[in-house]
């Protein structure tokens, strides 16, 4: 058990590091700066996905909104350092804990009752949030969109990497120290056995609410990322699309793992712009991908991975292996 | 001795059909209780109702006094009693210890802020949990798959298990659904063994049985009910002499 904890650790690291140096490289060529943009993005959104992870893997409510979310933190930033006047470095938490407060809002009726009720009501509100920021271009700047000035700091497209990958570290340190903790085993026993858990004392509907508002706590952030990166917010951040996207890299990466969210976000952002001059038929491409990761991998490439790696092990040993479905 | 549990005059209805029909009985502090009675005599849903999956249609539920009708199951968790279900219900896909540690989760009070800011209450508690996690998994005999998948140990074993989730919160009031359905004779016996040993730990047992020989050696009282009504009750070698019972159960009861 040692030995494979230090192995996730080092692989991390490793990966940390190669993301730490990578863009000294990137730097040089034009194309190079041209993918160093697109990490950023594809980093942004492993935020999301990562935020989504918590509460549709590790607590098995399928949130159809992170789209909105994200949408919403770009905007309030944009809104409050622009329109408003409050400082950057102000305005950032405080987007987090305006996109949390609205994700508590959400959940507080739609928890109430059990089912496919909350991806639903999330769906629906996913489509009016799109519709109000497309219609109401006093709001949303239209065209235009909204522009947001960012602190000198932040000019730099280098400094905005690095800053997103912070961010991105300090999510994940984030995230793995919830679904270590009680808190966490809380969120699994919902997803695994909800009448279980509430005989064992755990209120179902408050926990549900609690991961959910977490989860949009940092949906807001990867939405005033996005926004620090673009220095611009159009209406199109709030659209259904991106909630299906990060939905899709959640599921193909591997739910309830931490990794997963974040090489599924990654790996596809790439794999999307690279193919950008297929048009629409990217998305046709995309649905063949997540139907055979679901069938073959229901477990997204993460869990496909730990399952081979198990299967390897329970050939050596009979005992079956001490599985960390929390890991 | 003291009365720690109280059904009285609990009656729930689907539809039609009246599943608990205006039941009364009382549970001492320390004793155990067997609840018997034909397939679809309303066991289960009597247990449903005192943990509060379902909220009685009448009647009142009382633990040590105090009013639970209608409760919540999270509530009733908390109040003391913990429960096991007819169906094994685990958390399948989670390791043995896991699966118990959750049943400790209403005993300690780290919220999230806590458990991400590694507060000291968070890790005093985390240690908490694992000490209580160690003391049910030898007082249940489980610590040889403590790390093992929940789905993946053997039948008998897992129902060791879901009694002891339902101990990790020191409950006082035990309610085991058909605790040993499912399982073979002997290995009957030490769930049996596990039983006797939660009662000597102080705890009072509810116990749901369909084999009338497991129940008569163990219980120190007998509930009989035959389509929702209660029909007999008190000492298992009386209630098993009684012609009511006998006539339910077909001749079946031959102590
Ligand atoms: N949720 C429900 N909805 C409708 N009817 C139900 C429900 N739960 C139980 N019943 C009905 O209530 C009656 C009592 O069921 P219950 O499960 O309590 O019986 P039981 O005594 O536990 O039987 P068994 O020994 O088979 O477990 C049955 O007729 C059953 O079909
Ligand atoms: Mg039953």
């Amino acid at each position: 058990m040692k030995g494979k904890l230090n192995l996730n650790f080092l692989f991390a690291l490793a990966l940390l590091a190669t993301a730490a140096v990578l863009p000294l490289f990137l730097q040089r060529t034009s194309g190079g700066k041209y993918n160093m943009i697109v990490l950023t993005y594809a980093m942004i959104w492993a935020v999301a996905a990562s935020s989504l992870n918590l509460v549709l893997g590790y607590t098995g409510q399928a949130c159809l909104a992170h789209g909105a979310f994200v949408g919403i933190g770009a905007y309030s930033i944009a809104i409050m350092v622009e329109r408003v006047g409050i400082n950057y470095w102000l305005a950032l938490p405080l987007t987090c804990l305006l996109t949390a407060f609205v994700g508590f809002l959400i959940g507080l009726p739609s928890f109430r009752t059990r089912g496919p009720y909350f991806a639903i009501v999330t769906l629906c509100f996913n489509v009016i949030v799109y519709a109000t920021f497309e219609n109401w271009t006093w709001l949303s700047g239209g065209y235009a969109g909204q522009p947001i000035t960012l602190p000198a700091a932040l000019s730099g497209r280098l400094a905005r990497y690095y800053f997103v990958l912070a961010f991105l570290v300090i999510t994940l340190l984030v995230v793995r120290q919830i679904v270590k903790s009680i808190v966490g085993a809380s969120f699994l026993s919902i997803l695994s056995n909800e009448g279980l858990s509430e005989a064992v004392g755990i209120s179902a509907f408050r926990y549900k609410l609690l991961s959910f508002t977490v989860s949009c706590f940092f949906a807001g952030l990867a939405g005033a990322l996005f926004a620090t990166a673009s220095g611009r917010v159009d209406s199109s951040i709030t659209s259904y699309l991106h909630s299906f996207y990060v939905l899709i890299y959640v599921l193909i990466g591997g739910v309830a793992t931490l990794a997963g969210p974040v090489l599924g976000a990654v790996g596809l952002y790439f794999l999307l712009d690279r193919i950008k001059g297929l048009g629409e038929f990217r998305y046709v491409g995309f649905g063949v991908l997540l139907i055979l990761i679901i069938v073959f991998f229901p477990r997204g490439l993460v869990g496909g991975l730990n399952q081979l790696r198990d299967w390897a092990r329970e050939r050596r040993s009979a005992r079956s292996p001490g599985e960390e479905v929390a890991g | 001795m003291s009365v720690i549990l109280e059904v009285d005059g609990v009656t729930k209805r689907f539809g039609g059909l009246v599943a608990v029909n205006k039941v009364d009985f009382t549970v001492e502090e320390g004793s155990i209780l067997g609840l018997i009675g034909p397939n679809g005599a309303g066991k289960s849903t009597l247990f449903n109702l005192i943990g509060g999956a379902y909220r009685p249609d009448e009647g009142r539920i009382r633990l040590d006094g105090k009013d639970i009708t209608g409760w919540p199951p999270h509530r009733v968790a908390r109040e003391g009693i913990g429960r096991t279900f007819q169906t094994t219900a685990l958390f399948q896909e989670l390791p043995v210890y896991l699966n118990l540690a959750i049943g400790y989760r209403m005993k300690t009070r780290s919220h999230i802020l806590d458990v991400i800011f590694r507060t000291p209450r968070a890790r005093r508690e985390q240690k908490e949990i694992t000490q209580r996690v160690m003391e049910v998994l030898a007082f249940t005999g489980l610590a040889e798959y403590f790390d093992r998948l929940a789905g993946s140990i053997p039948q008998e074993a897992q129902k060791r298990l879901a009694i002891g989730i339902a101990l990790m919160g020191r409950p006082r009031l035990l309610l085991l659904d058909e605790p040993t359905g499912g399982v073979g004779p002997e290995e009957t016996g030490r769930i049996i063994d596990l039983i006797r040993k939660v009662r000597e730990a102080g705890i009072t047992v509810c116990v749901i049985e369909h084999k009338m020989k497991m129940v008569m050696g163990l219980v120190d009282r007998l509930v009989v009910l035959n389509f929702g009504v209660k029909i007999a009750e008190g000492p298992p070698q009386e209630v098993c002499s009684d012609p009511a019972v006998i006539e339910a159960y077909l001749g079946e009861c031959i102590a």
